[in-house]
C-alpha cells in the first residue's frame, strides 16, 4: 500500500517538473485489466466462437433451417446429419444453430436492457427520494405484485406480429424490480459519501453525479445481476415458449429445443445434448466475462495483481 | 465539578521502584504469515518491556508499528495463525505456549484488557450490571449471585457512574461512549487483575471524556494497585499518565526510558520528529510543525539496516547497513534509558533537538495580514443561522415528537485571508453549520452571505459561481475520493464540471498534484494505492483545483498519523499563503486549532459560546465551557503536564433534542455550581448572548464571563 509518491524535493514552481507521464483513461485501464485476465478472454472468445458458429453454422451444413428429412427419423450422428435428427426429420445442427441465435440475442439484450432499467430507477429513486422515490416506487411495487407470467401470455398475441424486439423489451420490463430495490438502497447509503458530497458542493448536476459515482461504485451488484439475468432471461423465454408463448414453431430458440428434446433424452440424447450443452456453456462464458469485469471495475478487489 | 491535580502520575516512581516485575515481556516476535505469494508481515520485531506493580507503561507509536498486536499477543487474543516467539511471563510464569483454557483463567482475572472501542465492547443484549457479574463469576464460581450483584454495583461506583445500582439494570445502548468506557474499565478491574493492558481507550473520546476516563483509570490504578500498560498514540495522554515510555516504530522498540528522558533527552531521530510533529496548545510562537517525510514502511518489506533511515534526515550510509540494536545511552546513570541509532551518541553530544535534526519549512505571511481586519472583504457572513430537525416517530402516520435543535442561532464571520477556527465535541453541530452553510439554500432563520451573495436568493447561475469559489476538503481521506476513478479524474472533476479547457486539464492536474506535494506521474493510480496522508494531499489538490477563495475544511486532520498531521498542516498554511485562501477549519482538537487558526468559535450544543482572536482565546478564555475544553487537553510535555490543574467536567454532553433552559452549559458548568441561589438565576431563566469581554472582538456567552488562563 504505501508507497513514496510524494515528492521528496521542497515545492518549486508549478509546471517545471519532468515531463508528465501519460495517464491511461479509466476505460481503457478497465479493459486493459479485463484482457489480462485469462478466464475473460476464455469467456469472450467462447461467446464470439458462439456467435459465429451461430450464424455461419447453418450456411455450412448441407440442410436448410427447416427442412425435413424424411428418410432420417430421429437418427443419430452421422456424416449426413452431424448432430442427428430429430423426430420430425429435422436436422439437430441446423436447429440449434438457429436456437443460438435466438437465445443469444433475447438472454443478453434483456439482461442489460433490465440491469440498466433498475440501475437508472433505482438510483434515481434513492438519490432524489420524496416525490421521484415515491412515483418510481410506486410502479416498481405494481409491477412486482402484477402476475408478469399471466400480463406476457395476455399481451404476447396481440404484439406478436411486432417481431423480437417487443419480446425482448417485455422480458426485461418483468426482470428488474427486484434489483431496482437494491440498487435503491445501496443509492442511500452512498449518496451520504464524502465523495458525492464533494461532487454535489462543487456544482455537479445529479444526473452526472448519479452516472458518475454512483452507479459505478455498485457495478459489481450490477453485472453480478446481469449475469443472472442473461440465465433467467433465457429460462423464462423457454418457459414461455413451452406454454405456446415466446417464440413459436416454426421458430426455434434453445429453450424451445431443449423442452422438445428433455422427453427423449434418455434415449436419444443428441436431441437433448447440444443444445443444453450450448445453453451452458452460453451462461458460463456469461459469467466469466462478468466476473472478469467486476474485477476489472473494482480497483479494491483482491485478485488484482 | 471536581478538580484534580494530576501530581506526579499516580502511584509515582517510588512505588515504581518496588517488588519484582509483573509482566516480562523479551525478545517477543509476531509473524503473521502472508496468503498465497505474498511475503510474511513481521508486525512485531524483537519487542521486549517489563512493568512492575503500580507503574505505568506507556507504549507510543503511530498506526502499524506493533504496539497493539504486541498487546494482543501478551493477552493471548492474536489469530491462530500468528507465529509468536520470545518470552512473555506473568510473575514469572510463562504465557506463551499456554493453551487457550489455561490462558482463559489468567485472562481478566490475573491480566485484564480495555479496548478502544467501548461500543463493541459491550454485548447490547445484556444489562451492564450482568456483564459485569458475568466476569466477577466467571472467574469465582463459588460467588454467589447477590454477593456478584453487589459486587458489580460496587464496580460501577468506583468508576464513578452516577446511581451505580439503578444503572446496573441499564443496557449498554443507555450509555454515551464515556459511560461505556467506564464500565469496561470495571469489566477490567472486577477481579483485581495485576495488569491491565488499556489499548488506545481514549481516543475515540472527546477531550473532556477522555479527562474523566483518565481519571477513571488513575483511580482503578490506586485500588488495585496493578500495573498499566497504556498503549496510545497521544504524546499528551503518555507524558502526564505514565513512568515510562516505549516508543515502537516498524514493530520494534527505538527508544525506551522515563517519560522525562524520553520526552527531554531524546536520543532516536524518529521520537524526536513524533515529538516536533504535535501541534502543542502551550506555545504562542506560529513556527511550522517538524513534518516526517515520507511513510512508514510496509512490515512485510523492510528495508536493510534502520528501518527509519528512508524518512530520516541524519541517516548515513551506515544506517542502511544495519539495523541498530536499543543501547544505553544518558552517560550510564542506569536509568535504563535505551534507544536503537547509531548516531545516538553524537546527538548527545552535540544536543541536537528535533529543530536541529529536521529541515524546518519556512512559511512566509499572507498578503492579505498585512491589513487590517476591518479593512479586508468579508468571505463568509453567517448570521443567526439555525438548523433544526423534527424527530418524528410512528410508521404510517408520523407524528413531530420533538426538535433537535442541531444549529440554534450561530453568527460568526470570515474575513478575507483569515481562519477561523470552529471546535466543539462531537454533536455540539459543528458539521451540521458546515453542511448548512455548503447547501446553498435559504436556512429555516438566520442569513448566510458567501461572498456577497445570500444563500436561498441565489439563481442557478449565481449558486454554480459560487460553488466554484467554495471547496471544501472531508474528513475521512478513505471516503472522501471515488475508489472506481482514477486519481487524475478526481482531481480533475471539478475542472471538468466548470468548463475548464480540455487541451490545458492534464496540465493543471499534473500542477495541482505538484503544488500538494504530490508526484504527477502517479496521477493514473486508485486511491487506495496511496496512503492516507496522500489521499487527504488529493483531496486538497481537488479543492484547489478552480482556485477558490474560501476553503472549508471539516476535520482534515484527525484520521491521520501525527507526523502525516504536521505535513498537512504545514501544506494548508503554506498553500494560504500562497494562493490568499480563506479557511473555515472545523476540528475538535484544540492544538491544531492554535496553531492554524487566526479565529477561533467554540461551540456548545448549537450555538457560539465564545469567539475571538486566537490568542485571546488560548491566553484568557472567559467562558467556563472553553477552559474546561482547554484545560481537558493533555500536554506533550512531562513537567508542565503534572503541574497542571485540569478541570474535570462531570457528565456527558446533553441532547441537543432537549437542552436546558438559559444557559445550556449550565448542568456541567464548574462556574454555576459555586454560585449562590440568586446569582443561579440568570443562568437558569437566561440565555447568554454573546456579550464582549472588553478586548479586541472576544466575546463570550456567559453572565459571569471572566479570563483565566488554563493552559
Amino acid at each position: 500500500m504505501s508507497m513514496s509518491a510524494e515528492r521528496t524535493a521542497a515545492p518549486d514552481a508549478p509546471g517545471e517538473g519532468p515531463a508528465p507521464a501519460r495517464t491511461p483513461g479509466r476505460w481503457s485501464s478497465v479493459l486493459r485489466q479485463m484482457l489480462q485476465t485469462r478466464r475473460v478472454v476464455f469467456g469472450v472468445v467462447t461467446i464470439v466462437l458462439m456467435v459465429v458458429i451461430a450464424w455461419v453454422g447453418p450456411l455450412l451444413s448441407p440442410w436448410e433451417f427447416g427442412e425435413r428429412d424424411y428418410a432420417a427419423f430421429l437418427q443419430p450422428p452421422s456424416p449426413d446429419h452431424w448432430w442427428g435428427t430429430d423426430n420430425t426429420g429435422r436436422d439437430v445442427f441446423v436447429s440449434t444453430m438457429v436456437g443460438l441465435q435466438k437465445s443469444v440475442i433475447i438472454g443478453l439484450l434483456v439482461a442489460v436492457l433490465s440491469t440498466m432499467v433498475a440501475a437508472v430507477v433505482g438510483a434515481f429513486a434513492g438519490y432524489f427520494l420524496g416525490v421521484t422515490d415515491r412515483v418510481l416506487m410506486w410502479i416498481t411495487d405494481l409491477l412486482l405484485v402484477l402476475p408478469s407470467f399471466l400480463i406476457l401470455a395476455i399481451l404476447y398475441p396481440v404484439l406478436r406480429d411486432q417481431g423480437w424486439v417487443v419480446f425482448v423489451a417485455l422480458l426485461a420490463a418483468f426482470l428488474w424490480m427486484v434489483t431496482a430495490k437494491m440498487v435503491r438502497g445501496m443509492t442511500i447509503s452512498l449518496k451520504e459519501r464524502e465523495y458525492v458530497l464533494a461532487a454535489r458542493y462543487m456544482g455537479v448536476p445529479a444526473w452526472k453525479i448519479i452516472f458518475r459515482h454512483i452507479i459505478p461504485n455498485m457495478s459489481s451488484l450490477l453485472i453480478v445481476d446481469a449475469t443472472i439475468n442473461v440465465s433467467s432471461a433465457i429460462i423464462v423465454e423457454t418457459s414461455l415458449s413451452y406454454f405456446g408463448f415466446g417464440v413459436q414453431p416454426p421458430d426455434v430458440s434453445l429453450g424451445s429445443l431443449i423442452s422438445d428434446g428433455a422427453g427423449q433424452a434418455v434415449t436419444h440424447p443428441w436431441t437433448f445434448v447440444f443444445s443444453t450443452g450450448l445453453l451452458v456453456l452460453l451462461v458460463l462464458a456469461v459469467n466469466l466475462i462478468g466476473d472478469g469485469l467486476r474485477d476489472a471495475l473494482d480497483p479494491q478487489s483482491k485478485r488484482r495483481a | 465539578m471536581t478538580e484534580t491535580i494530576t501530581a506526579n502520575g499516580a502511584g509515582g516512581p517510588e512505588a515504581a521502584e518496588t517488588g519484582a516485575p509483573v509482566l516480562e515481556i523479551e525478545d517477543l516476535h509476531v509473524t503473521f504469515p502472508g496468503r498465497g505469494k505474498e511475503p510474511d508481515v513481521k508486525a512485531v520485531r524483537g519487542v521486549g518491556y517489563s512493568v512492575r506493580r503500580g507503574e505505568i507503561l506507556g507504549i507510543v507509536g503511530e498506526s502499524g508499528s506493533g504496539k497493539s498486536v504486541s498487546s494482543m499477543a501478551a493477552m493471548g487474543l492474536l489469530p491462530d495463525n500468528a507465529r509468536v516467539t520470545g518470552s512473555i511471563r506473568l510473575h514469572g510464569e510463562e504465557l506463551l505456549g499456554l493453551d487457550d483454557k489455561a490462558m482463559s483463567a489468567k485472562r481478566g482475572s490475573r491480566i485484564a484488557m480495555v479496548f478502544q472501542d467501548p461500543l463493541s465492547g459491550l454485548t447490547p443484549v445484556y444489562t451492564v450490571g450482568d456483564q459485569i457479574i458475568e466476569a466477577v463469576r466467571v472467574h469465582n464460581p463459588k460467588m454467589g449471585k447477590e454477593r456478584a450483584a453487589e459486587r458489580a454495583v460496587e464496580l460501577l461506583d468506583l468508576v464513578g457512574i452516577p446511581n451505580p445500582a439503578q444503572r446496573a439494570k441499564a443496557f449498554p445502548h443507555e450509555f454515551s461512549g464515556g459511560m461505556r468506557q467506564r464500565v469496561m474499565i470495571a469489566i477490567a478491574i472486577a477481579n483485581d487483575p495485576d495488569v491491565i493492558i488499556c489499548d488506545e481507550p481514549t481516543t475515540a473520546l472527546d477531550v473532556t471524556i477522555q479527562a474523566q476516563i483518565l481519571e477513571v483509570l488513575k483511580t482503578a490504578q490506586r485500588e488495585t494497585g496493578a500495573a498499566i500498560v497504556m498503549i496510545t498514540h497521544d504524546l499528551g495522554v503518555v507524558a502526564g499518565l505514565v513512568d515510562r515510555v516505549l516508543v515502537m516504530y516498524a514493530g520494534r522498540p527505538v527508544e525506551v526510558g522515563a517519560v522525562d528522558d524520553v520526552y527531554y533527552r531524546t536520543r532516536m531521530p524518529y521520537t524526536m520528529g513524533l515529538l516536533g510533529s504535535v501541534p502543542r496548545l502551550d506555545t504562542e510562537e506560529h513556527a511550522p510543525l517538524v513534518p516526517i517525510e515520507g511513510n512508514p514502511p510496509s512490515l512485510s518489506a523492510l528495508p536493510p539496516g534502520c528501518p527509519f533511515a528512508p524518512r530520516c534526515p541524519i541517516a548515513t550510509d551506515e544506517c542502511r547497513a544495519e539495523e541498530p540494536e536499543l543501547l544505553e545511552v544518558g552517560g550510564g546513570h542506569g536509568d535504563g534509558h535505551t534507544a536503537a541509532c547509531i548516531r545516538a551518541p553524537e546527538i548527545e553530544r552535540e544536543g541536537w533537538t528535533a529543530a536541529d535534526v529536521y529541515p524546518v519549512p519556512a512559511i512566509g505571511e499572507a498578503p492579505a495580514a498585512r491589513t487590517r481586519r476591518a479593512d479586508r472583504e468579508t468571505v463568509l457572513q453567517v448570521d443567526g443561522l439555525v438548523k433544526h430537525h423534527p424527530l418524528m416517530k410512528g410508521a404510517v402516520f408520523k407524528r413531530r415528537v420533538g426538535t433537535v435543535y442541531a444549529v440554534d442561532g450561530v453568527s460568526f464571520d470570515i474575513a478575507e485571508g483569515e481562519t477561523l477556527g470552529l471546535v466543539g465535541e462531537s454533536g455540539c453541530g459543528k458539521s451540521s453549520t458546515l453542511m448548512e452553510i455548503l447547501s446553498l439554500e435559504r436556512p429555516q432563520s438566520g442569513t448566510v452571505d458567501l461572498l456577497g451573495r445570500r444563500s436561498g436568493t441565489m439563481s442557478a447561475r449565481e449558486r454554480f459561481a459560487v460553488r466554484r469559489d467554495v471547496q471544501v476538503v472531508f474528513q475521512d481521506p478513505m471516503s472522501s475520493l471515488d475508489p472506481r476513478m482514477l486519481v487524475f479524474d478526481v482531481v480533475a472533476e471539478p475542472l471538468r464540471t466548470h468548463g475548464y479547457p480540455k487541451d490545458k486539464l492534464r496540465a493543471r492536474v499534473n500542477e495541482l498534484l505538484d503544488l500538494v506535494g504530490l508526484d504527477p506521474a502517479h496521477a493514473g493510480r486508485y486511491p487506495q494505492e496511496f496512503s492516507g496522508g496522500q489521499r487527504q494531499r488529493i483531496g486538497i489538490a481537488r479543492a484547489l483545483a478552480l482556485e477558490p477563495r474560501l476553503l472549508i475544511l471539516d476535520e482534515p486532520v484527525s484520521a491521520l498519523d501525527v507526523s502525516i498531521q504536521a505535513g498537512v498542516i504545514n501544506l494548508l498554511e503554506e498553500l494560504k499563503v500562497r494562493l490568499g485562501l480563506s479557511y473555515l477549519f472545523v476540528a475538535h482538537d484544540l492544538s491544531v486549532v492554535r496553531h492554524i487558526a487566526d479565529r477561533v468559535a467554540v461551540m456548545y450544543l448549537g450555538r457560539i459560546v465564545e469567539i475571538g482572536e486566537v490568542g485571546r482565546i488560548f491566553g484568557s478564555p472567559a467562558h467556563p465551557y472553553t477552559q474546561a475544553l482547554l484545560s481537558a487537553i493533555p500536554v506533550p510535555d512531562p513537567e508542565k503536564e503534572r503541574a497542571r490543574t485540569h478541570i474535570v467536567l462531570e457528565g456527558d454532553l446533553p441532547s441537543p433534542a432537549n437542552p436546558p433552559s438559559g444557559c445550556r452549559f449550565r448542568p456541567r458548568c464548574p462556574k454555576f455550581a459555586g454560585l449562590s441561589e440568586a446569582e443561579r438565576v440568570p443562568c437558569i431563566e437566561v440565555s447568554p448572548d454573546l456579550e464582549p469581554t472588553g478586548e479586541d472582538d472576544h466575546t463570550a456567552a456567559c453572565h459571569y464571563a471572566q479570563g483565566r488562563t488554563v493552559v
